[in-house]
């Protein structure tokens, strides 16, 4: 199985849908005379990642595929969170199309064309079981980002935005591979699963070295997640950048993140019981950290955008939770608590920020005053931000609700009250600023200019809305068919 | 013949039956809206009624109706020392049930939803709206007092926090916005300690083990009912196993630790000084149909999920607490009065009427006997029918004085003589009038109390003399006396229209029944109240073997 047959090209499919269509749509861009519109491309995009979507839940349930020296894996846990950044991504290609009509962004055929690959870097990140794949794959996911960021090139914070994207995502980076080089010098491999055996037999010799590589790799990723104290670039950056790529970094790059944390975390320092107790306490301390510091620094924003920022952070915090909480006795949960809190975080959070389009008169106003007498514009529309806020702020019943739930069930199961208690203690504060924005919808009133929508903006925000109330009134269907699926030993350890 | 129904669910959702049809009415309407959610609230008073007439008395039967579905299974990962388990799962219940104690508080639930819904005649704008987030608070606070699976009240608990906050953020007098911001920040700090506790409940009492078949099941539930088994009847029940390292084990911290974390929670709501003060800007600033509603209803759930969750479930812990249950309740009591003495605004000394009335139901509970655990349960009900009756009247009068302060007002009773009649009556009631419900519940739970500690409540009881003294000093100031400039400067005071009358005098004529025929409320609590010493009985057996 070293080297890659023709033959198993076809378990690439799913990104080799999307790494063609990128190029189709680069030579499409080039070649179709400037006076047709560029909006066919977004449809064309939307139709690609349909194909690719189409092509993972394919493969969900088959025996893992392993391709490359175990390198590149093709399994549930990755085939998983794949259909989750594809979903995300289409969302985010919806919002998209009403912006471009809007001439938000002014380069219209590479956003699509960039878009894609960033799509296929999270999908790699998540396949990989190897620490140079998944470095292309962050790379891959990054280099995009940092484009599409920077995508509004006339506007002042946009440049900041991009600038600040680039310097930090090159930071955690470079701290990533400090990280990963003492890997490689301990145990002389790259395989995740090389690694680990490597690491279990010389423990004793490399103990010090073990640490310090995990808090790299931890700071690295933490970074990339912006979870607190590693936060301070996500507002600006989220505030300049266009919407949907706005959408797209607190959703997609960030959950590509927790899928390989997860993955790196469990199969390299879970070594022996000592080691792992360490690592869970510094997971749930970050954990704790990021509720605390998110929630907090929302409570004073008054920009939207920002604001969002700051609950992302607080919603990083959330999903370490599932991290931190051990495989202990009763508990095996934690694949399914992370990505359940996943789907209801990416829905509400693409949501919210649709709806923000769609007040923010072009980008004019995104603060909350954007939102004022909203109820009596757009009674519907409003109710659809309400139900999505009532879910970021975990009240139920909602996906929110219940991913939070289903979070702190796993961590009172292995006795992680203290952590539960931050949480759920945090959830609250978050109430405030969240009734802030329903405050401004209907109890505030502003001009009468009714609210306009177009087709595709309104669609996203109805989907996300819809799935919103789904996760929270029939959780254990998905709850009960990503159980069923996702195998600890065959699906997620290396080796 | 109502067991064939599902009754519990009918009544519960009722509500939302009007919500639908008004969704479907432009708001505009105004009249045909107010007509729609008036109806709506009289279906659920209704079928409560009904069920109240219908409850069996004379079997020792406890629970007549009950409902139960699973509602949400959620497949727990078989990995690890788990694989020879053949089924693991966490279960959320849809389980709803009817006792002596929940009926009672339903009734009262529907009665003053629909009195507060004609005395929203008069509310000036949103009436849709209005409405809308009424009806959803309704079936929110019937499910809060049905639901007997941790989780299930959980939800209805939170259902009513959000209409809440809308009924007191749009509806509400100037200062509306800062009140519901408050409430919603300490209701949501309550329900997150409350949630910490069911959570820790479940994860560990609520941990199943069986086996049949071969099949060995495990499960997760918030079932209250198999809580209940687990800790009190099976001895061989994870909670009931201190083996080492045992995550599901209550040690005598734990059960301490999940006390004092559902007293705190139900405390805010109760309230319990010293978290009352969101209360009183609630009382102080909304709608005086919402605050009939607040104050007649959502304070009850704190009470009620004290007994229910705190009490019951932790009953060892309750009884070296109840010294110090009494004694906060005589802190409340004294506090409330003292400070409702001080105030010239009507509806601020009504707000610490009600905390010192709530004090009562805390000395009730501390007694741990049938007297004192019937007389808090008598004074909920009847401490919701005086205070919306109160705040019935406060709105009739807001709405034509413009004030509440009661200096500016006077000699009320020669211009409103059947208003000032009534608050004359629902004063009288609150203070303790024999032969009206006030008497009657504070009598018994002052009674339960001297059983067990007299000196705590002779302290207790001075609270009656304090309330004497603000009651009718606030309520002969309004009534009598020379009649203030401002009143009468909108020419003539109008006494109460039909429609502001016929709530007051049904709400009245219950306080009357009450008073003079208490055993229309004590036949079905009897056999339930029996019931929970049973089980504090058993759970002292069990302590001690």
């Amino acid at each position: 199985m070293n080297a890659l047959q023709a033959g198993d090209l076809i378990h690439l499919l799913p990104e080799l849908i999307l790494v063609g269509a990128a190029v189709f749509l680069t030579l499409l861009d080039l070649a179709l005379p400037r006076r047709f519109g560029r909006s066919a491309l977004a449809w064309l995009t939307l139709a690609a990642i349909a194909g690719s979507a189409a092509a993972v839940a394919m493969k969900l349930g088959d025996e893992p595929v392993r391709l490359l020296n175990d390198s590149y894996r093709i399994e549930d846990y990755a085939n998983l969170f794949k259909l989750v950044f594809l979903g995300g991504g289409a969302l985010v290609v919806l919002m998209s199309i009403g912006s471009i009509r809007d001439d938000e962004i002014p380069h219209k055929g590479e956003y699509f064309y960039l878009f894609l690959p960033a799509l296929v870097g999270a999908m790699v990140v998540a396949s990989s079981g190897d620490l140079i794949t998944l470095f292309v794959g962050l790379e891959l996911l990054g280099i995009s980002s940092y484009v599409l960021v920077g995508m509004r090139k006339g506007s002042g914070t946009n440049n900041e935005a991009a600038f600040k994207y680039v310097v930090t995502g090159a930071i955690a980076s470079a701290i990533l591979l400090y990280g990963f080089s003492f890997l490689y010098g301990m145990s002389g491999s790259t395989n995740l699963g090389a690694i680990r055996n490597a690491l279990i037999q010389n423990y004793e010799q490399y103990d010090a070295m073990i640490y310090l590589s995990f808090f790299l790799v931890l700071a690295g990723f933490a970074l990339k997640v912006a979870a607190a104290p590693f936060h301070a670039w996500a507002p600006d950056v989220y505030e300049g950048a266009p919407t949907p790529i706005t959408a797209f970094l607190a959703v997609v790059s960030k959950l590509a993140a927790f899928a390989i944390l997860f993955r790196v975390i469990y199969n390299v320092y879970a070594l022996n019981s000592h080691l792992y107790k360490d690592v869970l306490l510094a997971l749930a301390v970050l954990a704790a950290a990021a509720m605390i510091l998110g929630n907090a620094l929302a409570l004073k924003q008054y920009k939207v955008k920002r604001l969002l920022a700051f609950s992302g952070i607080a919603n990083a915090g959330y999903l370490f939770v599932p991290l931190a909480a051990n495989f202990s006795l009763t508990h095996y949960n934690n694949f399914s608590e992370l990505l359940y809190y996943g789907i209801a975080y990416a829905v509400m959070n693409i949501g919210a920020l649709a709806v923000l389009m769609a007040v923010s008169n072009r980008g004019e106003n995104e603060e909350l005053s954007a939102f004022a007498g909203l109820y009596h514009r757009a009674p519907w529309t409003a109710a659809a931000m309400t139900i999505l806020l009532v879910s970021l702020a975990g009240l139920p019943v909602t996906g929110g609700f219940f991913g939070k739930l289903f979070i702190l069930l796993g961590a009172m199961q292995t006795e992680l009250y203290w952590l539960g208690a931050v949480m759920i203690v945090t959830s609250v504060v978050s109430f405030y600023y969240y009734f802030g924005f329903i405050r401004q919808m209907y109890m505030r009133s502003s001009g009468s200019t009714p609210l306009s929508l177009t087709g595709p903006l309104a669609v996203a925000i109805w989907i996300c809305t819809v799935l919103t109330l789904a996760l929270g009134f029939a959780p254990h269907i998905v709850i009960g068919y990503m159980t069923d699926l996702f195998q600890l030993q065959s699906d997620f350890l290396i080796g | 013949m109502l067991a064939d129904w599902p009754i519990l669910s009918m009544l519960t959702f009722s509500p939302l039956l009007g919500f639908l049809v008004l969704l479907f009415v432009p708001g505009s309407q105004g009249r045909a809206v107010k007509t729609i959610g008036l109806a709506a609230t009289l279906l659920p008073l209704l079928l409560a009624g009904w069920m109240y007439v219908d409850y069996n008395l004379h079997t020792r039967e406890v629970v007549q109706y009950t409902e139960q579905h699973t509602w949400i299974r959620i497949p727990l990962a078989i990995e690890g020392d788990l694989t020879g388990v053949s089924d693991y799962y966490l279960d959320f219940v849809y389980k709803l049930s009817a006792d002596g104690l929940a009926l009672p508080l339903a009734f009262l639930t529907t009665l003053v939803s629909a009195m507060a819904a004609l005395a929203a005649w008069h509310i000036k704008k949103r009436w849709k709206t209005f409405f809308l987030l009424f009806l959803l608070l309704e079936t929110g606070m019937l499910g809060v007092f049905f639901a007997r699976d941790l989780f299930l009240f959980f939800l209805f608990f939170e259902l009513t926090l959000i209409p809440m906050f809308f009924l007191i953020g749009i509806w509400g007098l100037r200062d509306r916005e800062r009140a519901a911001n408050k409430f919603l920040l300490y209701n949501g700090i309550g329900s997150a300690i409350m949630l910490i506790a069911f959570f820790i409940i479940v994860s560990t009492a609520g941990f199943t083990f069986s086996q049949a078949d071969g099949n060995t099941t495990l499960f997760y539930s918030g079932d209250l009912d198999v809580i209940l088994a687990n800790v009190f009847q099976n001895t061989q029940s994870y909670v009931n196993q201190a083996f080492e390292g045992s995550p599901f084990y209550w040690s005598g911290e734990m059960k301490w630790t999940l006390f004092i974390l559902l007293l705190i929670a139900f405390g805010i709501k109760l309230p319990i000084f010293p978290f009352h003060t969101w209360m009183l800007k609630v009382h102080a600033e909304a709608h005086p149909s919402v605050v009939m509603i607040h104050s007649g209803i959502l304070l009850k759930m704190g009470a009620y999920g004290l007994l229910r969750f705190g009490v019951l479930l932790f009953p060892e812990q309750a009884k070296d607490a109840a010294l110090a249950l009494a004694i906060i309740g005589v802190v409340n009591i004294l506090y409330g009065a003292l400070l409702a003495m001080r105030q010239t605004e009507f509806r601020l000394m009504l707000a610490y009427s009600s905390v010192s009335h709530m004090g009562v139901v805390l000395l009730g509970l501390a007694a741990l006997n049938a007297t004192g655990i019937k007389g808090a349960v008598f004074q909920l009900v009847s401490h919701g029918l005086i205070s919306a009756l109160l705040f019935l009247i406060v709105g009739s009068l807001y709405e034509r004085t413009k004030t509440t302060e009661i200096p500016q007002l006077g000699g009320l009773a020669s211009s409103m003589p059947f208003m000032s009649g009534m608050l004359l009556m629902a004063g009288m009631a609150s203070l303790g009038l024999p032969g009206l419900s006030g008497f009657v519940s504070e009598f018994m739970a002052f009674l339960g109390l001297f059983g067990a500690y007299p000196w705590v409540a002779a302290v207790g009881a001075l609270g009656l003399i304090y309330t004497a003294v603000y009651v009718l000093r606030g309520i002969m100031g309004m009534t009598f006396g020379r009649a203030a400039a401002p009143a009468a400067a909108d020419g003539e005071l109008r006494d109460a229209r039909f429609l502001e009358a016929l709530p007051m005098i049904v709400l009245a004529a219950f306080i009357l029944l009450i008073g003079i025929y208490p055993t229309v409320l004590s036949y079905p609590l009897e056999h339930t109240v029996d019931g929970f010493l049973q089980q504090l009985q058993a759970a002292a057996k069990m302590g001690g073997s």
